[in-house]
């Protein structure tokens, strides 16, 4: 190594200094990394939990007090500017907050917690966000997530949809109770697309060469290829996924994606680099307010619906409120104006109510924008169509590994 | 005790820094191998097994993001290299009483984040944006032609965010270079080009030395451009790693491919030390 840097510091025109290392200074380099080594070399525990048993959860709760302060973790655009609803939960109750835009992505988000978790650290949140999927299950089976005590979430009980309750992948909400849904489906810049898109198979026309974004997100783009396939994503399988990841791969080599997309489609397809792209349904519709040309569409042959759901992280420091605060979020007042700011599928039916009455007292522009938003089947989806939205297929952890192996060489060219 | 304390004080003297050394760096490579070594997977824990055939699997798997970032980096470091030279050249040879200025504005980006200029690259270069737009309009380009999410535009991007890291070490050597020396290579009858190719660039090579190593090894590891300007096959190895550890959290993979990227960065730049090696720097600045 010295010898490499030394041209860089010595001086051109000096003496050449005997600043190679020397043996015992090797020696003693070697003998650290051993000691290295041997620390490091104890590997790592295995975390796997057992579902809890209702006296565990009983035990949990049994003696926790109100502490008058929470500090919640979420995604960015998740909470109206002014956070209002934070404001009136904490004139309700006394209990003071912080609301922390933490959360960006699932993998990155678990993927940064997993260490201070596995060593008994808290987090430093309360309250924290994650959509259903691979790492929500793997929060779940690591025994990372308090189990939640319903009796004090009374407004959960009495007003949450009952599409939102116990759900596939968090059996009787026991760990889990959803901030909002959303939709995934196709995104169009009407600017340059002036047919109407109505099947997923649009995303697979060599018309839009080029002008296609896919999602980089394993879960997503499977689902639609099967979407494509007709396989219904819950019930699918090995089999099943090659073929989906078959149609992937036809799709990438005829050149017609683009690109795999994390959040940053939005703007592609804003602006004009992309004219087609998987999407979230809330972000196009806060982009449509903002007067760009894009439109949502969820394709004939289905589209995904996932939850982003609130969970209460080991090590909690404030269990008790955050309780308090997770329910108080399922006040139809309060769902609504989370709602008309978020644009995404509330999980409280009551909203589309408060909404529709609201509609009366408002006049012009706005009137309009509400008028939309309570008629709008992604915002307030109908039974029929809840009937073409799937969710991820939960996977175990042999499934995962399977599963991995054949979207994630798709998105990693 | 004078003797003794003189005889310990560059010991003491070497200290901090040889905890620092020890501490972030001895330790964290030494954790990383002995992670790439272990076998399993989150849910039921890593164990140590001495897996050195992880090597071999994660380069199958990945050897075409591995050779593909060597290649990028390589273009990028020496599309530099002809661009930062010059700069380097004319800012400490002509630049005269407004050097610091010049300085300034080469260093000014870097108060602006990393990432945020390269999403601004992303609006400056969007097929419909101020760019492309008015050429598309102009007749110029094709109509399909675009910049963002190609190879081109992934390199462009480690081009611009290195390129300071370039023109400083070699605007420093060249700073240094003694203007009598090359007065006596002229009085010597060397013309402008040799005095140039047999005096200022030998004595210059140092900081070119330094200024490759500086902006190769970053470039060759960085994820963020490849996230932010590539297309569906511009994944370099940074952003494997990225996904092995995040997305995947399979520790081993992800820190056999770091250490496998960091034995092959410093494989390169012993080599590249050897072939312009400082000894022959020393040789030529000699001659």
């Amino acid at each position: 190594m010295s010898q490499l840097f030394r041209g860089l510091t010595q001086s051109r025109f000096g003496r050449q200094d005997a600043s190679l290392v020397t043996r015992r200074q090797a020696l003693r380099l070697a003998g650290l990394s051993a000691a290295g080594l041997a620390l490091a070399a104890c590997g790592v525990q295995g975390q796997k939990a057992a579902p809890p048993r209702q006296s565990e959860m009983e035990k949990f709760w049994a003696g926790k007090q109100k502490n008058g302060k929470v500090v919640f973790a979420n995604w960015p655009e998740y909470m109206p500017e002014g956070r209002d609803p934070l404001k009136t939960f904490q004139q309700e109750t006394g209990i003071a907050w912080e609301y922390k835009e933490v959360i960006q992505d699932n993998a990155d988000f678990f993927g940064k917690s997993e260490p201070q978790l596995r060593a008994g650290q808290p987090l430093g949140y309360d309250i924290v966000v994650m959509t259903n999927g691979i790492h929500f299950t793997k929060m779940q089976q690591l025994g990372y997530l308090i189990p939640l005590d319903h009796a004090q979430l009374p407004n959960f009980a009495a007003n949450a949809g009952t599409k939102f309750k116990n759900p596939s992948y968090d059996a009787n909400n026991t760990y889990s109770i959803p901030f909002q849904a959303g939709i995934t489906g196709i995104a169009v810049n009407t600017e340059f697309v002036k047919e109407k898109i109505t099947s997923i198979q649009s995303l697979w026309d060599p018309k839009y060469k080029g002008k296609v974004g896919m999602m980089s997100d394993t879960q997503e783009i499977a689902n639609f290829a099967m979407f494509a396939l007709g396989i219904d994503p819950d019930k699918s399988t090995l089999p099943d996924w090659e073929k989906a990841g078959a149609k992937l791969k036809e799709q990438r080599e005829a050149g017609i994606v683009r690109k795999y997309y994390d959040q940053s489609y939005i703007d592609a397809v804003a602006r004009g680099d992309i004219w087609l792209s998987m999407a979230w349904s809330g972000d196009v519709f806060q982009r449509q307010l903002a007067g760009e040309p894009v439109e949502f569409v969820v394709p004939q042959e289905g589209g995904t619906i996932w939850v982003d759901s609130m969970m209460i992280p080991k090590g909690a420091a404030n269990p008790v409120d955050a309780l308090a605060l997770m329910d108080y979020l399922y006040k139809p007042d309060t769902a609504a104006q989370l709602a008309e700011f978020i644009q995404y599928v509330t999980p409280v039916p009551a909203v589309k109510d408060v909404l529709s009455a609201k509609v009366g007292s408002l006049s012009g522009e706005d009137k309009k924008a509400m008028e939309l938003m309570v008629s709008s089947s992604a915002i307030f989806p109908s039974d029929a169509d809840y009937a073409r939205l799937r969710s991820y297929k939960t996977l175990s952890n042999a499934e995962e590994q399977s599963f991995q192996n054949i979207f994630q060489p798709i998105t990693q060219g | 005790m004078r003797r003794v304390r003189a005889a310990l004080a560059p010991y003491l003297l070497a200290l901090p820094g040889g905890l620092w050394l020890a501490v972030f760096l001895v330790v964290p490579i030494a954790t990383m191998a002995s992670v790439a070594l272990q076998t399993g997977n989150l849910m039921d824990g890593f164990s140590q097994t001495f897996n050195i055939a992880i090597f071999g699997e994660v380069f199958a798997q990945y050897h075409t993001q591995f050779l593909r970032s060597i290649v990028y980096g390589g273009i990028a470091t020496v599309i530099m290299l002809v661009v930062a030279y010059p700069m380097a050249y004319w800012i400490a040879f002509k630049a005269g009483r407004r050097k610091s200025v010049y300085l300034f504005l080469i260093l000014l980006p870097f108060f602006v984040s990393f990432v945020l200029r390269t999403i601004s690259w992303g609006f400056l270069l969007a097929d419909d944006g101020i760019v492309l737009a008015p050429l598309r309009d102009l007749g110029l380009i094709p109509d399909d032609f675009h910049i963002l999410a190609t190879t081109t535009a992934v390199i462009g991007g480690l081009v611009y965010n290195f390129l300071p890291f370039m023109v400083l070490p070699i605007y420093v050597a060249l700073e240094r270079v003694d203007p009598r020396v090359i007065e006596a290579a002229q009085d010597l009858y060397a013309g402008r080009f040799q005095a140039f190719v047999r005096v200022v660039l030998p004595l210059s090579l140092p900081g070119v030395f330094a200024g490759v190593l500086m902006t190769f090894i970053p470039a060759t590891s960085d994820p963020v451009n490849a996230q932010i300007l590539g297309g569906t096959s511009n994944t370099m190895i940074g952003n494997i790693i990225y996904t092995e550890y995040l997305v995947n959290n399979d520790y081993p993979a992800a820190s056999a491919l770091s250490f496998m990227l960091m034995a092959v960065l410093l494989i390169g730049i012993f080599v590249y030390a050897r072939a312009l090696g400082t000894e022959n720097v020393m040789e030529a600045a000699a001659r």
